[in-house]
């Protein structure tokens, strides 16, 4: 959590492309549904200098889930509309835990 | 300037491979000759994919979106293949597993938030029953070029 909200990283592997896309689509998910929260985009690499009271990470990379204190969830669906509905269920269980 | 090139120069129609790496090469020098990336681009891009790859499974045709960090990019495009033949790559998010791809959307991308609404709506493409198959049977680069550009708003 950071500042009462919950704190979402989204990362892919250059921090710009993918994850761009999937932040947006976040943000509106959350929106849509009254959920305060706070994002931050990046690389896949920069996601352990951001752990620090995350709740949840979004990827459309490979991860090796154990490595991580939160949740991960891949974020393909996004980008390809295959199983979209099922992976923004997954992320609302976690933002409205 | 966040503006995005898309132009017919930059559309290679069914180009032949023997894998992605063979495709990316092409398509990155396509791009490297018309001034749009560094030399250090093809080889950033092969590197990105092996690690971070990108091959997307649509509900039509295979689809890959190879890009890499902005610092080899010069301009802003996005280089459009059709394969004579798919290829095999690595599916986003997946160790192993592979799709073959049939079109390949490389891009040269510089900042972040500018080309959000070009991304959304590459993936729009990716996402409408139709849309792929208009690029599978096209014609010409240029119709590629004209349809891509009406649907990315370019």
């Amino acid at each position: 959590m950071k500042n009462g909200k919950k704190l979402v990283l989204v990362a892919c592997g250059t921090g710009i492309a993918t994850s761009t896309v999937v932040n947006d689509a976040v943000t509106k998910l959350a929106k849509k549904n009254n959920i305060q929260l706070e994002i931050i985009q990046c690389k896949i690499m920069e996601v352990p200098g951001y752990s620090d009271g995350a709740d949840l990470l979004v990827t459309t990379t490979v991860v090796d889930k154990s490595k991580y204190k939160f949740p991960v969830i891949s974020a393909r669906a996004f980008l390809t509309g295959i199983g979209l509905e099922k992976v923004e269920n997954e992320i609302l269980v976690e933002l409205q835990r | 300037m966040n503006e995005i090139t898309l132009d017919e120069k930059l559309v290679l129609l069914d180009i032949e491979g023997k894998d992605k790496l063979e495709i990316i090469s092409q398509m990155a020098n396509n791009m490297e000759n018309l001034g749009y990336v560094k030399p250090s681009y093809e080889g950033a891009v092969i590197a990105r994919e092996k690690v971070f790859a990108t091959g997307l499974p649509t509900a039509s045709y295979g689809v890959a979106i190879p890009h890499t960090d902005i610092e080899h990019v010069n301009t802003p495009a996005i280089c459009v293949a059709r394969l004579e033949n798919p290829v095999d790559f690595v599916i986003m998010g997946e160790e192993s597993e592979s799709v073959p791809v049939k079109i390949v959307f490389m891009l040269a991308m510089k900042e972040q938030h500018a080309q959000l609404e070009i991304l959304q709506k590459l993936m729009q493409i990716l996402q409408e029953d139709g849309a792929l198959a208009k690029i599978v049977e096209a014609d010409s680069p240029e119709s590629i070029k004209d349809f891509m550009c009406t649907k990315l708003g370019l």
